[in-house]
């Protein structure tokens, strides 16, 4: 009994309260998220073939990364998702400034425009993939429905067969969904923006765009690294608007990481080779959101004092 | 550049912005109401000639004309799985939030990153392992195997959010109601969790979005009507022969319509949210 009431004690102590509190959060993220994630570091040394059971306690060392590092269309899903990830999300933030930029000046039904803006946030991504599929369909798409209505072209235009414009309408899509980010935290940020260092600056002789960007710009940067920390945390989101619009196709043109490894690990069910390229994956996606969020923090500092 | 010229091009450039925005989605909703031949039709008719409910019957099974998806159990899994897995996540999360907003501990900060990190993991990437881990536990395609692993995907972020809103609340109210006589309990049931409670609501809100929305690991841990969801569900529509557009516009009307209501309903908080769990940090 005095066992008992010791743990007890120990418990509710002032001390243990912030542990017993977190105990919950911490078990869920064992079991779904670090359990299985050391068993797939483990598996990612294995030959696993979901086929061959078997197969799951047949040690490969290194052999499975050696052959995805050597793997050409390993190289190019990788370099290609990279470099879609940089380009769409610096035009999320240069579109997402303009937006905000341009409601901050209208002066009428700011908040309607607002609203509109949050729009695509309420999209799920397998949504926006079937929108866009919808929208760049070649045959019955609205897109070239209007094209050939106006006359622009008599051929439909095959907008989702031919690899770069299918690349070029996956883009299309992803930032649609994701521009409002940026646009509503900069709007934020413009709003909270004093308006003494602006007055201070046309006194002293600043033109517009010295003002933008010596004064707005450096005032705006830590909300859109918080856009962009936000964004970093699920650009895998982009795997539900490639699966849907174009499953990866034609012939891998639009393959990004993501669905090569639900490709490998699923339909050719060789699930050590996926969970190693599933690890590089997350290794991509831990140094996306760590660099955003160094950003953030060295932005707050250079603002002073926003802690 | 006059700066009645200049007003005129910032009007016409906000018009074709929001018009880029919106019409996408109201493109796909209202041909959700269109007959199918009126979709498919060369040339193209741009004014809805008839509007009708006919592709919502036969998605649900109403009528003659019948679709082969069972989309009202699709329904029913997504209504029970995002419910049941917020309703958990909130709960882990005001007690992880308030861990952090009103106690220091060791390991708080490396902790709380751990937390945000385990967010930052791809849902494809996860679902590997997870799915191997669930198909030995039988876990695969139950909805008890979704709502445990949704309830970890937005667990981090409630605690985030929360975390943010109980910081607002000073701690003196608190420590004034202890000082009065409250157990902490009762301090934090009668004044830290009403005050805070717009926020959790937001929080919430926004975790059944997430789950109501997924797809990466839904469409891998689920196979049959037991536990497909609405998302998964309407990929049913793409693996047929033909590709059911009008079907397919009725069912995204069916996923965008809750999403559409409760974004509205929390909008304001969404945006104080982000912005100040971020900028205070």
């Amino acid at each position: 009994m005095s066992v008992l009431t010791n743990i007890k004690r120990k418990m509710f102590s002032e001390q243990a309260t912030p542990y017993v509190l977190l105990l919950p959060a911490v078990i869920m993220i064992l079991i779904v998220v670090l359990f299985p994630l050391i068993f797939s570091l483990y598996t990612s040394f294995t030959g696993y073939k979901l086929t061959r059971p078997d197969t799951l306690f047949k040690i490969v060392g290194f052999r499975n990364y050696v052959r995805i590092f050597s793997d050409w269309d390993f190289w190019v899903a990788f370099f290609r998702t990279v470099g879609f990830l940089a380009v769409v999300i610096n035009l999320e933030f240069l579109l997402g400034l303009g937006i905000a930029l341009l409601i901050n000046k209208v002066t009428w039904g700011q908040r309607t425009m607002r609203t509109i803006m949050m729009f695509p946030m309420m999209f799920s991504p397998i949504l926006v993939g079937f929108q866009f599929k919808f929208i760049f369909n070649d045959n019955v798409g609205i897109l070239n429905n209007a094209l050939q209505a106006l006359g622009i072209t008599d051929a439909a235009i095959p907008w989702l067969v031919d690899g770069w414009l299918a690349m070029g309408a996956i883009a299309f899509a992803e930032i649609w969904m994701s521009t409002s980010i940026f646009a509503i935290l900069l709007l934020a940020g413009l709003f909270a923006m004093p308006k003494d260092p602006l007055e201070a600056a046309q006194v002293d002789g600043c033109n517009a765009w010295q003002t933008f960007r010596h004064i707005t710009l450096p005032f705006l940067m830590p909300f859109a690294y918080i856009a962009m920390t936000i964004r970093s945390l699920d650009v895998a989101r982009a795997y539900d608007v490639v699966d849907t619009m174009t499953g990866g196709g034609p012939a891998g043109r639009t393959e990004l990481l993501w669905t090569l490894i639900a490709r490998t690990g699923y339909d050719s069910a060789n699930m050590g080779m996926a969970n190693a390229m599933a690890y590089v994956s997350i290794i991509l996606s831990i140094a996306f959101t760590y660099y955003f969020f160094s950003k953030l923090v060295a932005a707050r500092r250079y603002m002073g004092g926003a802690q | 550049m006059s700066t009645q010229t200049k007003s005129i091009i910032s009007w016409v450039v906000t018009f074709i912005v929001m018009l880029i925005i919106t019409t996408p989605g109201l493109w796909v909703i209202l041909s959700g109401f269109r007959p199918l031949q009126e979709i498919l039709a060369k040339p193209a008719i741009w004014i809805p000639q008839r509007l009708t409910l006919d592709n919502f019957r036969a998605i649900f099974g109403i009528g003659e004309t019948q679709i082969a998806i069972p989309v009202l159990a699709y329904f029913r899994n997504s209504i029970i799985i995002a419910t049941t897995s917020t309703a958990i996540a909130i709960i882990v999360g005001i007690s992880g939030g308030y861990a952090f907003a009103r106690y220091r501990f060791k390991f708080k900060d490396t902790l709380f990153l751990g937390l945000m990190l385990s967010r930052t993991v791809p849902g494809i990437a996860l679902s590997l392992p997870v799915f191997i881990v669930w198909a030995r536990l039988g876990w695969i395609d139950t909805q008890f195997g979704l709502i445990l692993v949704y309830v970890a995907l937005n667990v981090p972020f409630t605690i985030w959010l929360i975390d943010g809103f109980f910081r607002q609340i000073p701690k003196e109210l608190a420590e004034a109601a202890e000082v009065d006589g409250c157990t902490r309990w009762q301090a934090f049931w009668k004044i830290e969790f009403p005050l805070a409670k717009s926020g959790i609501a937001s929080a919430g809100i926004f975790a059944f979005l997430t789950s109501w929305n997924e797809f990466a690991l839904a469409s891998n841990l689920t196979r049959s009507t037991n536990s497909k969801t609405l998302p998964v569900g309407l990929t049913d529509f793409i693996a047929q022969f033909t590709t059911d557009w009008a079907g397919m516009c009725a069912m995204a009307f069916i996923i965008i319509t809750p999403a559409l209501i409760l974004t509205f309903i929390v909008q304001k908080h969404l945006i104080a949210g982000l912005t100040f769990g971020g900028v205070k940090g």
